[in-house]
């Protein structure tokens, strides 16, 4: 039952409530920085271990912050997280990090992980918030890259940097300047759209069905 | 002082916050829904940047060269303390504004372009007059970019649009045209 239920509140971020494609939060970085996939992925990492640490932190203390301050509290703990994961990256991938550049610091202004904080954390027990808290970065992650091996695969002709196509491919530039963001992005919604209004009609067949049957 | 007018028209057209950047992104597909509530939200945001660059100019003048590490958490606090004053002020001086925003008055704290603007103005080293010439192009790129988006909102309610795409879907496409128009401005300068 226990292990059920930490296994629930894991998966329902990835697919079900996930974080971009299903409550449309956390656009911004998500947004900038997929114009390659190895950019996403590093961004996942890093809003990952800012997720997973400050929900751990919040939930730990989620007796001691007052009711009145908490907004304060969370933001300075998200903060703390993302300054570590700054300087961790300058440390070990410069490349990446000069890349990602603002981007980083801007974390902090994720709603996402503000939102995980204040709807998950600070009500429930650390091990399902640590849970919780992988399983919307998961769903974050998958989110930024599949944006981002989209956009580099039509825009470039690349993924991670290995050519896919011939000579011949003529890339699709848009993709990898600002609008083609806004453009993948709609369409991957409108796909989510066109899957739930096909499971709800299937739904109400079902139901139909069984009425009539009965 | 040569490169005023370049970087207010920089940060309103040519890098504009939301549809270059993609600063922003909540209250811009939240609140546009109406033309009056979204061009108020701008101008919120565009006061909030102003104090902003001041307060991140004095902080990075006298008080961060110690504490270059701090930089965030100074930023932070100091974004979340206007907001508040702000929220304070708009509830005493007009309430069916307050209520109007509703929750996306505090969440300009949360709000990527104010932060960004901190710290785009910091790593260009952008000194006072720098700084409040920047944060007014970028408040008023903002708030060009939410009334665009606003009024396009408010003819596609009146038109036949299939279920299926509206809502977010729909706003994200309308963004990607607009962002497409906003780069015919990169050629605007043609050395920079």
């Amino acid at each position: 039952m226990k292990k059920n239920e930490s296994y629930e509140e894991f998966v329902k971020g990835i697919w079900r409530d996930n974080p971009v494609f299903v409550q449309v939060l956390g656009m911004c970085p998500m947004l900038a920085v997929t114009n390659s996939a190895i950019n996403a992925i590093a961004m996942g990492m890093a809003s990952m271990f800012v997720l997973v640490g400050s929900s751990f932190l919040v939930s730990l203390f989620r007796h001691v912050i007052p009711k009145q301050v908490r907004i304060s509290c969370f933001i300075i703990i998200i903060a703390t997280f993302v300054t570590i994961a700054d300087y961790t990256l300058l440390a070990l991938v410069p490349a990446v990090h000069k890349e990602l550049g603002a981007f980083i610091p801007l974390i902090v202004a994720n709603c996402l992980i503000l939102g995980r904080q204040e709807a998950f954390a600070s009500r429930y027990p650390t091990r399902l918030a640590v849970m919780d808290a992988l399983g919307m970065a998961g769903g974050f992650m998958l989110a930024l890259f599949s944006l981002g091996a989209v956009r580099e695969i039509l825009g470039d002709g690349a993924l991670f940097g290995f050519r896919l196509f011939g000579e011949n491919f003529e890339p699709w530039i848009v993709m990898i300047l600002p609008p083609g963001g806004f453009l993948t992005l709609g369409v991957i919604l409108l796909f989510f759209n066109w899957f739930k209004y096909k499971k709800d009609e299937f739904l109400a067949d079902v139901a139909e069905a069984e009425r009539s049957g009965s | 002082m040569d490169n005023l007018p370049w970087i207010f028209v920089s940060a309103l057209l040519v890098n504009n916050f939301v549809l270059t950047y993609f600063l922003g992104l909540c209250p811009f597909l939240g609140v546009s829904n109406s033309l009056a509530t979204s061009a108020r939200l701008g101008l919120a945001t565009t006061f909030v940047m102003l104090v902003t660059a001041v307060c991140a100019w004095v902080l990075n003048t006298y008080v961060l060269i110690h504490a270059p590490y701090l930089r965030l958490i100074c930023f932070i606090v100091v974004i979340a303390s206007t907001v508040q004053f702000i929220e304070m002020l708009i509830k005493k001086l007009s309430p069916a504004l307050f209520r109007a925003m509703g929750i996306f008055l505090p969440l300009i704290t949360t709000n990527c372009a104010i932060l960004g603007l901190a710290i785009f103005a910091t790593n260009r080293g952008y000194g006072f007059v720098e700084g409040i010439v920047y944060a007014l192009g970028a408040g008023i790129g903002f708030t060009l970019a939410m009334v665009l988006l606003a009024g396009l909102r408010e003819e596609s309610e009146l038109s036949n649009i299939p279920k299926l795409i509206q809502g977010t879907a729909m706003n994200l496409i309308i963004a990607g045209v607009l962002s497409m128009a906003f780069m015919g401005f990169a050629g605007l300068f043609s050395s920079s």
